[in-house]
């Protein structure tokens, strides 16, 4: 129990500190966390589920952290100045873990909608808050969301209420930001109302040159007939490991896209679990993941089909050059009666070096008898046929590997429901594969 | 323009070219003929310089310059094009991306600015007409989905892009009928200057119908044993090889 001790006394000598600078709702699951905690200890690599990552090293290091909230002497919107090409987002900070609510965008909101810290929301509206808070992502079984939940002391809401649509895409910018090694949790509730709508962009940043550690755990109510798209584009540098824990669950009719994209990182675990419990839910789950260096990136998958009639289409590519080693575990379930399911999972991964390692592990579990599932996953090289007819043709062979391998991801991007994030993200990866996006230079969205 | 003296090449440690001599002047069409497995396609591959294969012996010169030390890009810059028996399919990549880069690539060798956009687009156009290349099949990605005819127009409308010294067709008229192959032979005439040759690899006489030859070279087991006007490609179509194989003492 060594990595975990140092948690466990932490929890022990400043439990008072934690509750008091948090709200009563969150408070209110922080006991039940800690003991699960206690029980469950870091995962090992021989739990299936963390096989391709070692938690408790990760979690080991002593990392500082801000359990008495002091203020952090920065302003992200002077820090960073947005101007996506003809996107016009809602531009909000959290910054480490804390909602940055000093100067929040003038643009009014929808009636209705609330949008905001956490912590505060759940303070003004704690019946609104308590009804989702916790619920998903249940701390019993997984380490890291008990941990997040026993520590975590704000972050974002973001309610919308029946038949709301929110035109204007919203962008979360998370910022790391510390003189010393630094360790944030974070929270983010979403709850989308029956027929609600809403874009939500999420930019993941470090600031400084120290070693990070964060914990996130989201939680999406997708109701029935709501439309929502989750992005999510880390842009951290090397020495950053973030361990996300993304639960969703959707009722009838509603149509969900999760796009988590891994520009640059250092450690990364991924895990997303998706419910689907009503009929006519669609589920959209991409990612991707340029890595290069000693850079890891795990991705853990699962998808519920609980009742009949649901969709779910995954797909995830990897590109991996140098030493970097790739993860993909996903797995689908088509539970019994759910019949008519449509379920399709790809992974496909370019190793460019000998050095560079993928593993993937696609899973299918179907107890229904009349449905459509498929998935495949293959890793490759670069196609040596098409390099060599690009560079007949004049392209020097460095900018025919970039050629292809831009090509390769670009099937992810391309399912982008937002056409100025999908040609930001072409500029974007175009730099990372050329090798001009090799530290955080702030927001690489706003740039 | 193109010297090629003694040269041996060998794939996997099987040596196919065994000293091959071959001169081909500024403005001359060469067609080179020859039975299955004579080394037709190993020969146009070891010029445009495909890394599987080794030369072990020889020179060749194009244009003066000492052609074998030069990177596959560097002998496209220089005025080496090679139409592919096989054109490959690259998804992802666009048409219009492909060109424009292999442009810009090409005039930044020679010291030139890159084209604007509009000045590449328009350029794009009117090289599409040589080969009546459909606008749709250009905003697609290279080659995918194209059937085998468009794929040996598109090699065409490449060539017309890049205005080479010297182009290899490499087996241009397999798989083509009879219009895609006269389009496709037009667009080489068309494109024919004074200052450009071309290289024919074909099994077959008739597009040498189409494209009218100087100069007739057959090619068997590596080696160029016989070379004539283009009387040669008639009465290998009337006669087949086996009469050269038995002026050979086989």
């Amino acid at each position: 129990m060594k990595a975990e001790q140092q948690y466990i006394d932490l929890f022990t000598q400043y439990e008072g500190m934690i509750n008091q600078h948090s709200a009563e709702v969150m408070n209110h699951f922080r006991r039940q966390a800690f003991e699960d905690f206690c029980r469950l200890g870091f995962p090992t690599r021989k739990q299936e589920r963390y096989k391709y990552t070692d938690m408790a090293k990760l979690f080991l290091p002593d990392y500082g952290l801000n359990l008495n909230r002091l203020d952090i002497p920065v302003n992200p919107y002077e820090v960073f100045k947005c101007d996506v090409p003809n996107m016009s987002t809602a531009l909000y900070f959290v910054v480490n873990d804390a909602f940055y609510s000093k100067a929040l965008p003038t643009g009014h909101l929808p009636e209705g909608v609330l949008l905001g810290s956490l912590r505060e929301m759940a303070e003004q509206r704690p019946e609104l808050v308590a009804r989702y808070y916790g619920k998903l992502a249940g701390t019993s079984k997984d380490a890291i969301v008990a941990l997040n939940t026993m520590l975590a002391q704000d972050g974002l809401l973001l309610y919308v209420p029946k038949g709301v649509v929110l035109e204007k895409p919203i962008q979360l910018v998370n910022i790391l930001r510390a003189d010393v090694d630094f360790m944030a949790n974070r929270r983010v509730l979403i709850v989308l109302e029956e027929k609600a709508q809403a874009k939500l962009l999420v930019c993941d940043h470090a600031m400084d040159r120290v070693n990070f550690l964060t914990t996130q755990v989201v939680e999406v109510f997708a109701g029935a007939g709501s439309t929502f798209d989750w992005y999510e584009l880390e842009e951290t540098h090397n020495a950053t490991v973030r361990c996300s824990n993304l639960f969703v669950r959707q009722e009838s009719d509603s149509n969900v896209l999760l796009n988590g994209m891994t520009l640059h990182n250092g450690i990364t675990r991924n895990t997303t679990e998706v419910i689907l419990t009503g009929r006519g839910a669609e589920v959209n789950l991409l990612g991707m993941a340029i890595e290069d260096k000693q850079q890891r990136v795990d991705n853990h998958t699962f998808i519920d089909h609980a009742v009949p009639d649901c969709t779910s289409n995954e797909l995830f590519k990897y590109v991996l050059d140098d030493s970097a080693v790739g993860a993909f575990a996903g797995k689908v379930l088509v539970r019994e009666g759910a019949q008519h399911t449509s379920s399709r999972q790809t992974n496909r991964n370019l190793c460019a070096t000998r050095e560079a390692r993928m593993y993937t592990q696609p899973q299918l579990e179907i107890y229904a008898d009349d449905v459509k599932c498929s998935h495949g996953a293959t890793v490759g090289q670069l196609n040596e046929d098409a390099l060599f007819y690009m560079r007949q043709r004049g392209i020097p062979q460095k900018e025919a590997r970039l050629l292809l391998m831009f090509a390769f991801v670009n099937e992810v991007i391309d399912e982008i429901r937002l056409e100025a994030l999908k040609n930001r993200l072409h500029h974007l990866v175009e730099k990372r594969f050329r090798g001009e996006l090799n530290k955080c230079q702030g927001c690489a969205m706003c740039k | 323009m193109l010297e090629i003296k003694d040269l041996h090449a060998s794939i996997n440690g099987k040596e196919i070219l065994k000293g091959i001599n071959l001169s081909v002047k500024t403005g001359e069409v060469h067609a080179i003929m020859g039975p299955n497995g004579s080394g037709k396609s190993t020969l146009s591959n070891v010029l445009v310089g495909h890394p599987a294969y080794e030369v072990t012996k020889g020179t060749v010169t194009f244009d003066g310059k000492d052609l074998l030390t030069l990177s596959p890009e560097d002998r496209s810059h220089e005025g080496l094009f090679l139409s592919f028996q096989y054109p490959v399919e690259i998804p992802g990549v666009s048409m219009v991306n492909f060109m424009r880069t292999a442009v810009n690539e090409q005039r930044k060798y020679k010291g030139l600015p890159a084209l604007s956009a509009s000045e590449f687009l328009k350029l794009m156009r009117e090289k599409r007409a040589v080969v009546e290349l459909d606008n749709k099949l250009a905003n697609r990605s290279v080659n995918e989905g194209f059937s085998g005819g468009e794929k040996k127009r598109n090699e065409i409308f490449q060539m017309a892009m890049l205005e080479p010294k010297l182009s290899i067709l490499d087996e241009t008229d397999s798989g083509l009928d009879i219009d895609a192959l006269r389009i496709v032979a037009e667009g080489v005439n068309r494109l024919k200057t004074p200052e450009t040759s071309v290289l024919v690899i074909t099994h077959y006489q008739r597009l040498l119908d189409y494209i009218k030859p100087d100069v007739v070279h057959v090619l068997y087991k590596g080696r160029i044993v016989k070379t004539a006007g283009p009387e040669l490609a008639l009465e290998l179509e009337e006669k087949g090889y086996d009469w050269i194989k038995k002026e050979l003492g086989e």
